[in-house]
């Protein structure tokens, strides 16, 4: 598996979990501290790969250089302590509106008992050495939750130990107590942490044996509720995004792709773009060589002194294109050659029984066609980077979930070593799994190159929208045999879908483990005789992740299935549901399961079937009685080791335009770092899932994608959003597992039930618009 | 030359009359707490205040901005947060925050002409202004948490 291939694998592999070791340093006397941080800076590094990352200057770091400087923080530090008290803590991940500069530091800063209006937080660069700092997956959380405790563990009892040693005292008698201070208890002597940071800067590294990580009723910021450490500067328009990034002598680029995928520059008259004020000169991008990967789509762009110079020349160019080869596809045909492959045996997933003996049986049976189109991204900020190339190095501003994809792939297109390529990492304004394909820092880094300034690339919506990396249109198809009660004795899934792995490897026709690991492989359900399956799909656009990825069209199918099982059983959906998830167990997932997986995240049944009673119970699911045109719906589902129920009421008026007065949704993703933003995160999902259910649809014609902008791709918006959602966590001791995407899933179908609630009318084909509803 | 004030400040331009006035606010001014979203009057990322209405500035072209009086996100934050803003930092609104000081500025100008919205008001007055992260039931309780001090 080459590192493309892995790194889609992993974005996309619930399963997926951090193996590696972390090992933990006292970087204060390291060489680079000398000169601009005056002695006496504690500073602990904790690298997840054991790999130098010490040669930098602390100049590359991007925020607040002067308070670098002054604590020599550095990329692989995760927390420092100067002289004055301030705690710097470093976020490797990137915000996009998962809260992770509020909720990774404060991880650390509890096991730290540091006071957390005195710690300043720091957005770290690209660089190996923290690990993965692909924000993607929903692991930033569940991934680093050890290693940040740790780090703070190590540098508390280093400072405990510093106290003890100034004293003269045993390290038992002394404590971090109250906030940012070592007390001794018996003489109730104190030294705050800035007054102890010379000394434990200068103290060994206590064995992990040695550390006593706090238990859950200790915790001071784990588990509480906290606002978003950036709230004031992010509503005061500060320059914060990648968008505001502004560079001195920095060129504006916008970039005529070819309009389908492929496609190369047949002839170009750019006589007219050049005459528009502002527009500097026309310059060709190579086409990619496929794989398109991550590498720029190619085409024409318009380089101009300021943003609309470049767009208004865009509008101008003549270019004729040479099509090529997927200028063929068309949604109205592909859809059918999906539909037709899922009638058809698929390759085997998982099997459990023998489904295909008990369907010949001749058992009632049930079977149902669903069909999902494709997504656009549609982040409000759409891609942007600036790019600044001089020599050898390469300096990128970029919004960005993928840092060290950026400095890769800008390292390959222009034949550098990645060590020469510096990626800050700016706010992501939205990020949803586009920004993690760094094709538009590429294209600015390309366009630096060749012209030898800084250079800015924007995208417009329309961009945004006709080339994206499109999350997969899919055909999905269900039977099951039902015994006398409507319960199923058998069940078949199949799902065709052009795969993600089809961006990586031309190829390749059929989803990956990773892709059927989400909601497709296993099957909640109790039932004795199961099949998945899947079949082979070819891609004619950019196909990638998208949030909560395959979980959507997968939970879809298999949440309606079982709605319509219910409906034909004559039972209450709930009642049934529970039914067929049955007795609380763990879900065997067969030869493909880790060992490590299964025993910190079982597929455990009793936490789903949990969630859909606490939702049930919330939303007066039994109680709440609806007249004509209301009524209510429900789905589960596990992802990304979160369980979710969604409970959601709908009124369809007579024109079929739906409002949705209230949502209930019940989330166990385990141990909760910060419940504000895991709140934030599912009344957020509703409305994301609301779009996706609503209006949701890309389709092309003669390979050219028919949408461009909010138009004609609808988003949800206040109006036509949940008026209410309602976000009830279960308290649990569980490992942390994600929290930004699991709320998607089971929403769309506990929406598409609740119309059928209300109406009568079953939705198989997604949006709910291609059915008559608005 | 075409004479106009931002944020107070007098201003004059001479470029492209059809640039429109969300690039010059961003690539020339400098202010780029207004942000670009659709380029088409879609989704109000690009809101600022004409004259102390709520408008979007990618449909305001240069060449018709004579005489006007632009607030922008920075303006109404000159002498710390306002009342609004203040409501969206208690409510904890934002996620990505792209989206948030076209927000602001919508609700800054709702609460002009309706110091005491209710929730339709709010839906509608808001339902131009789209937030990919979905926080528009923060959005709504933060406009109430504001009236209590605007109106």
């Amino acid at each position: 598996m080459n590192t493309r291939d892995k790194i889609a694998e992993d974005k996309i592999a619930t399963d997926s979990i951090a193996t590696e070791k972390i090992s933990i340093e006292n970087v204060s006397r390291r060489g680079f501290l000398q000169g601009a941080l005056s002695a006496g800076a504690f500073v602990l590094c904790a690298r997840i790969i054991p790999q130098p990352v010490w040669a930098k200057t602390a100049a590359s770091l991007s925020i607040e250089p002067a308070s670098i400087a002054a604590t020599a923080f550095h990329p692989g530090v995760f927390v420092g302590i100067h002289t004055d008290g301030t705690v710097f803590i470093v976020a490797h991940r990137s915000e996009m509106g998962n809260g992770v500069r509020t909720s990774l530091p404060r991880i650390l800063a509890d096991e730290l008992d540091a006071d957390w209006n005195r710690v300043k937080v720091l957005q770290a660069d690209a660089d190996a050495g923290f690990g993965s700092q692909d924000t993607d997956g929903s692991h930033s959380v569940r991934e680093f939750f050890d290693t940040l405790r740790e780090a703070g563990a190590t540098a508390r009892l280093m400072l405990v130990r510093a106290a003890a040693q100034q004293w003269g005292v045993p390290e038992s008698q002394c404590v971090a107590d109250p906030v940012h201070t070592v007390t001794h208890t018996a003489s109730k002597r104190t030294f705050g942490y800035g007054e102890l940071a010379p000394i434990a800067a200068k103290l060994p590294v206590p064995k992990k044996e040695e550390l006593k990580l706090k238990t859950p009723p200790e915790w001071r910021y784990i588990g509480k509720p906290a606002p978003g450490y950036d709230v004031t500067d992010v509503c005061a328009g500060k320059p914060l995004f990648g968008m505001d990034v502004r560079v001195d002598g920095m060129l504006y680029a916008a970039i005529a792709h070819p309009p389908v995928l492929g496609g190369k520059v047949k002839s170009l008259d750019g006589s007219a773009a050049l005459k528009v004020i502002g527009v500097k000169q026309t310059l060709a991008i190579d086409p990619f060589k496929p794989p398109h990967a991550f590498q720029p789509l190619g085409g024409v762009a318009v380089i101009a002194d300021n943003t609309f110079a470049a767009f208004k020349g865009r509008k101008n160019l003549k270019i004729e294109w040479d099509n090529g080869a997927n200028a063929g596809y068309n949604s109205v045909d592909y859809k059918k050659e999906l539909q037709q492959t899922a009638r058809q045996p698929g390759k085997v997933v998982h099997a459990v029984g023998d489904a295909d003996a008990e369907f010949a049986k001749g058992s009632k049976i049930v079977e149902a066609e669903y069909f999902a189109p494709h997504l656009a991204h549609a982040s409000m900020e759409p891609p942007v980077a600036v790019a600044d190339v001089q020599g050898e190095k390469v300096t990128i501003w970029s919004p960005t979930q993928n840092p060290q994809g950026v400095q890769e792939e800008v390292a390959k297109a222009l034949g550098l070593k990645k060590e020469n390529v510096t990626c800050h990492v700016t706010f992501l304004g939205g990020g949803f799994g586009r920004k993690s394909k760094p094709d538009y820092a590429v294209e600015a880094a390309v366009l630096s190159k060749k012209t030898g300034r800084p250079m800015k690339v924007i995208w417009s919506r329309e961009d945004d929208i006709k080339f994206d990396y499109f999350h997969s249109v899919a055909a999905m198809y269900l039977k099951a045999a039902v015994d006398d009660k409507g319960m199923p004795k058998a069940w078949l899934q199949r799902s065709v879908f052009p795969p993600i792995g089809s961006s990586f490897n031309s190829a390749e026709v059929y989803g990956s483990a990773g892709e059927m690991s989400l909601g497709w492989d296993l099957t909640p359900f109790d039932v004795a005789n199961f099949r998945s399956e899947n079949g082979a799909a070819t891609a004619h656009v950019r196909i990638g992740w998208l949030r909560s990825v395959a979980n959507i069209y997968h939970a879809f199918a298999v949440q309606s299935f079982a709605n319509e099982l219910a409906v034909a059983a004559n039972r209450d959906p709930y009642d049934y549901l529970l039914a067929l998830l049955g007795p609380a167990r763990h879900v065997d997932p067969g030869p493909k399961g880790s060992p490590g997986v299964m025993e910190k995240y079982p597929y455990d049944i009793g936490r789903l079937s949990h969630v859909a009673e606490v939702a049930a119970e919330k939303s007066n699911w039994s109680k709440k009685k609806f007249g004509k045109g209301s009524g209510m719906g429900i789905a589960v589902h596990r992802s990304f080791f979160t369980y979710v129920a969604s409970v959601v009421e709908v009124e369809v008026d007579d024109q079929g335009t739906i409002s949705i007065p209230h949502v209930t949704t019940a989330v166990d993703a385990g141990i909760v770092a910060n419940p504000e933003m895991v709140h934030s995160q599912f009344e957020g999902a509703a409305v994301f899932g609301t779009s996706i259910a609503r209006t949701g649809e890309i389709t092309a014609t003669n390979g050219v994608i028919d949408q461009s902008n909010f138009n004609d791709y609808p988003l949800a918006r206040m109006n036509d959003a949940p008026r209410q959602v309602d976000v009830h966590i279960i308290e649990s001791s569980a490992a942390p597992a994600g929290v930004g995407e699991p709320g998607v899933p089971p929403f769309v179908p506990a929406l598409c039930n609740a119309v059928f609630a209300a109406t009568g009318k079953r939705v198989r084909e997604l949006p709910l618009a291609r059915n008559g509803f608005a | 030359m075409i004479r106009f004030k931002v944020n107070g400040t007098s201003q004059t331009f001479d470029g492209d009359p059809e640039m429109p006035l969300l690039w010059y606010l961003r690539d020339v001014l400098g202010l780029t707490g207004t942000k670009f979203g659709c380029g088409m009057g879609l989704c109000g990322a690009c809101t600022v205040l004409q004259n102390g209405k709520a408008i979007r500035s990618c449909q305001k072209q240069m060449g018709s901005a004579g005489g006007l009086e632009i607030t922008t996100i920075e303006g109404i934050s000159a002498h710390g947060p306002h009342a609004v803003q203040k409501a969206w930092a208690d409510v904890n609104v934002p996620q990505c925050g792209y989206c948030q000081p076209g927000q602001i500025m919508q609700s800054v100008s709702l609460l002009t002409s309706q110091p005491h919205p209710t929730d339709d008001d709010i839906d509608n007055g808001m339902a131009g202004n789209i937030c990919r992260c979905g926080t528009y039931q923060r959005i709504r309780a933060a406009i109430k948490e504001a009236a209590k001090v605007t109106a």
